[in-house]
């Protein structure tokens, strides 16, 4: 089982789509791709776009954790759409819906973003 | 049907071996017609325990085997996990949420809170030195009405 990772650039948000099973043994490819997109000085906002992410342990709350400390530390925000019952179920026990907002699409989370940048 | 309906698997302690071990235990349970959200959690619960025999219990040491135990007895399915490495020393503190003993992994700590909210019984045994055995229970709500 794989995870395929797509990054998409849109003004000064960073767009991550994750399809497949995020799990400890593909979350290493996820932490690597985002922290070095990351690291442009462009980016500052992460949409994390979940329609076509199928499973996801707490290694992927690793991640996305990560993620955020390092989002945050440019003053940016992170925001979650399309987010699947099961994976809901993990962000609702973790709280991480305190840290990120949640949407129902990408254009929604985009708008969100834009009012605060 | 006489007795437990049992499966047992032993496996590497390799990463890619996750999905195999979760996909392996949800079609053995389905043949207990479970919905997609109880095969959800218990997909999720295996993925935790044999995630945290590799990297915990084995240092990520790929020579080390994990072993997967189910037996689905009615409409009950039981599973251990097990790993015969370092074992957990301080219990109380590993069960807490989003304690970790390996920040520097990216682990978030939340494991053991995962298998215990998405699983009806939960149960640790280890040892320092002789390892960790995961026990884990969730009744099938969907053929309940079968047994009842």
């Amino acid at each position: 089982m794989s995870l395929q990772t797509e990054l998409e650039h849109y003004r000064n948000v960073l767009i991550v789509r994750l399809h497949g099973e995020l799990d400890h043994h593909t979350a290493n490819i996820v932490r690597l791709k985002m922290e070095e997109a990351l690291m442009r000085d462009n980016v500052r906002h992460v949409i994390l776009s979940l329609k076509h992410l199928q499973f996801m342990d707490s290694s992927g709350l690793g991640v996305i954790l990560g993620r955020y400390k390092q989002v945050k530390g440019k003053g940016g925000k992170m925001a979650v759409c399309d987010v699947n019952p099961g994976v809901r179920r993990l962000f609702e026990l973790s709280g991480l819906f305190k840290i990120l907002t949640e949407h129902d699409n990408e254009r929604n989370a985009i708008a969100s973003l834009e009012v605060v940048s | 049907m006489t007795g437990p309906n049992v499966m047992k698997l032993t496996f590497s302690a390799r990463s890619e071996n996750e999905a195999f071990a979760r996909i392996a235990v949800a079609a053995f349970v389905s043949q207990l017609d479970p919905t997609l959200d109880e095969l959800n959690d218990l997909k999720t619960a295996v993925s935790e325990a044999v995630t945290n025999a590799i990297i915990h219990g084995y240092d990520s040491d790929p020579s080390r085997q994990v072993t997967i135990e189910a037996s689905i007895d009615k409409d009950t399915v039981n599973i251990s996990v097990s790993d015969e490495g370092q074992g957990i020393e301080d219990m109380e503190l590993a069960r807490q949420p989003l304690y970790t003993s390996k920040p520097e992994l990216e682990r978030s700590g939340m494991g053991f809170t995962i298998m215990e909210n998405f699983m009806d019984h939960f149960e640790v045994e280890s040892a320092a030195g002789v390892g960790t055995r995961v026990v884990m229970t969730k009744r099938i709500e969907s053929k309940k009405a079968l047994y009842n």
